[in-house]
């Protein structure tokens, strides 16, 4: 159509396997070369699509995990029974050709300019199973890292060993009163059990932003 | 099958709208209940797409693609964007 300006749309491209990292026994981080990429903000994710020989089509969305103006990194768990992510663990190599659109997300985005000091409260269930664990040994400046084991725990951990509820969440995190505003993210059942118990400890819940992942992961 | 949330169908609204619509504000037609997109409850394989609203379980938008056409349901919104 002359004259009609065209938007540019979300489509699905093909991006290059660049890197794959080890993070964890069964985590890895995929980096991928992507022709047509703008650009991303810290939060914001990616859909990728798998298509069988037979044509069946399998689509997943991961988080982006690299920062903004970096190459764009996924990192993936493998899971049992999983139908993409042992694949994407397993099977993926250096110079594969993977699907995806992206970048994804608007509401549980965050940008420099919106402040800081920050705070991560991350729960695993072992140390081993800490992801990016070199990089929150010494986190960067005005970064704080809070971790908690909820099933095992090395001999002299001095973190939290339990689940994330309102006594944890009560204890750990900012206190309302200085207006924090909450990102939770992870499977549904924490993400479920997190934000309500940040707004009964007195957070906004229009400052509590969640993202659920389904019943994938695990604490 | 557990529910996620309107974060997950980001992909699929860029596709259908084709702008950003985690962050639109909706408002439930049944219940009247207002909140972005992102908040909203999803399952994705239920068959089809389906968007309930999080405070009556009302469901908001559907979605379901046959021979690669793509259905969209919204009657169940009162307001979307």
């Amino acid at each position: 159509m002359a004259g009609t300006v065209l938007r540019r749309r979300l489509t699905w491209q093909v991006a290059k396997v660049s890197a794959v990292t080890t993070e964890t026994a069964s985590v890895r981080t995929i980096t991928l070369d992507v022709p047509d990429w703008p650009g991303h903000q810290a939060g914001q994710h990616l859909d990728i699509r798998l298509t069988d020989e037979d044509g069946y089509v399998a689509e997943r969305s991961y988080s982006i995990a690299s920062a903004p103006g970096e190459r764009v990194a996924i990192t993936v768990e493998w899971l049992e029974d999983g139908e993409v992510s042992p694949y994407l663990t397993d099977e993926l190599r250096t110079g594969d050709d993977l699907e995806l659109r992206g970048p994804i997300g608007g509401y549980f985005t965050w940008e420099p300019g919106d402040g800081g000091p920050l705070l991560l409260l991350y729960s695993s269930r072992t140390l081993d199973d800490v992801i990016y664990r070199a990089e929150f040994d010494q986190p960067a400046c005005g970064v704080e890292v809070i971790h908690t084991l909820t099933r095992h725990q090395p001999p002299g951990w001095a973190g939290y060993a339990r689940r994330v509820d309102v006594a944890l969440l009560a204890e750990a995190p900012w206190p309302a009163a200085e207006m924090p505003l909450a990102y939770a993210c992870g499977p549904t059942s924490f993400v479920e059990t997190a934000s309500q118990a940040l707004v009964q400890t007195g957070y906004p819940p229009e400052r509590v932003k969640t993202e659920r992942f389904g019943a994938t992961g695990g604490t | 099958m557990e529910a996620l949330d309107g974060n997950a169908i980001g992909g699929l609204l860029l596709e259908v709208f084709g702008t950003e619509m985690t962050d639109a504000p909706t408002v439930c037609g049944n219940c009247g209940d207002a909140r972005p997109v992102a908040e909203l409850v999803v399952y994705l394989r239920a068959p089809g797409t389906i968007v309930r609203c999080r405070t009556c379980d009302s469901v908001l938008m559907a979605f379901v693609t046959v021979h690669d056409r793509m259905c969209v349901d919204l009657q169940g919104l009162a307001i979307l964007g």
